[in-house]
């Protein structure tokens, strides 16, 4: 019986680590901030969910379960809410999604998404494109927002 | 078997330190300063584990809870100038 538990445990605690690495390198090989938030999820819910399922089955019915499950369920609401913010303020700031055909873009975002079309070789590179929005005053300090 | 989820997060981590100094706008820097946060909360129970100390835990829960606090705080400066607005109503797009 234990020794189960402890091939269960190997094989959620190397898969974790293994999610880690895929989100990490997913993080370093996307194109723009949307998409490396799409690989950051990864660690978020399957690479602390695997790990920590691991962790669980070494550590037994105790108060230590108890704290890896107060971490998980931390991780699982925060995890989102922190995406979800990044997200929203990388498009307020003016971040262009990475798209290679504008106007197929447009189509799927309803006409009034500022996108434009980067060429992919140049986006690493590309930090003069990333301009803001249109009618939008540049975030600044002494800025106020507008609403 | 620690050791090994250990190493597996030091080169995640390893991975992610690159890409917060390389990413051409602040958001990437956030995307992977974030995600470094979750990693290191969870290197933080693994090596409590590994070194037969568990109590590490506790700090991973305030790390956990800090470490939203510390991405939203940044956003938000970035977004308005300084923290001392409200904040709560989003230019008209």
């Amino acid at each position: 019986m234990e020794m189960l538990i402890d091939i269960a445990s190997w094989v959620l605690l190397m898969a974790g680590g293994i999610a880690m690495v895929i989100s990490a390198v997913g993080i370093n090989r996307m194109p723009d901030v949307y998409t490396r938030l799409h690989a950051a999820s990864v660690a978020d819910t399957l690479g602390a969910g695997l790990l920590i399922s691991g962790m669980i089955l070494q550590a037994g019915f105790s108060l230590v379960t108890a704290k890896l499950l107060i971490v998980l369920a931390i991780l699982f609401f925060t995890g989102p809410v922190a995406g979800h913010a990044l997200a929203r303020a990388a498009l307020v700031a003016g971040v262009r999604p990475h798209v290679t055909d504008p106007d197929e873009a447009d189509d799927a975002c309803g006409g009034d998404f500022f996108v434009e079309a980067v060429p992919h070789e140049t986006v690493r590179d590309d930090v003069d494109a990333i301009t803001p929005r249109p009618g939008l005053a540049p975030a600044g300090r002494g800025s106020k927002p507008t609403g | 078997m620690f050791a090994a989820a250990a190493l597996a997060l030091l080169v995640a981590l390893i991975l992610l330190v690159v890409r917060a100094l390389k990413g051409p706008t602040v958001f990437d820097r956030l995307v992977a300063a974030n995600s470094i946060g979750t990693e290191a909360i969870l290197l933080l129970a693994v090596v409590g584990f590994l070194t037969g100390r568990p109590e590490f835990l506790d700090i991973g829960i305030t790390y956990a809870l800090l470490n939203l606090i510390g991405t939203l705080a940044v956003l938000k400066y970035f977004r308005f100038g300084d923290l001392s607005q409200s904040g709560g109503e989003e230019p008209e797009n």
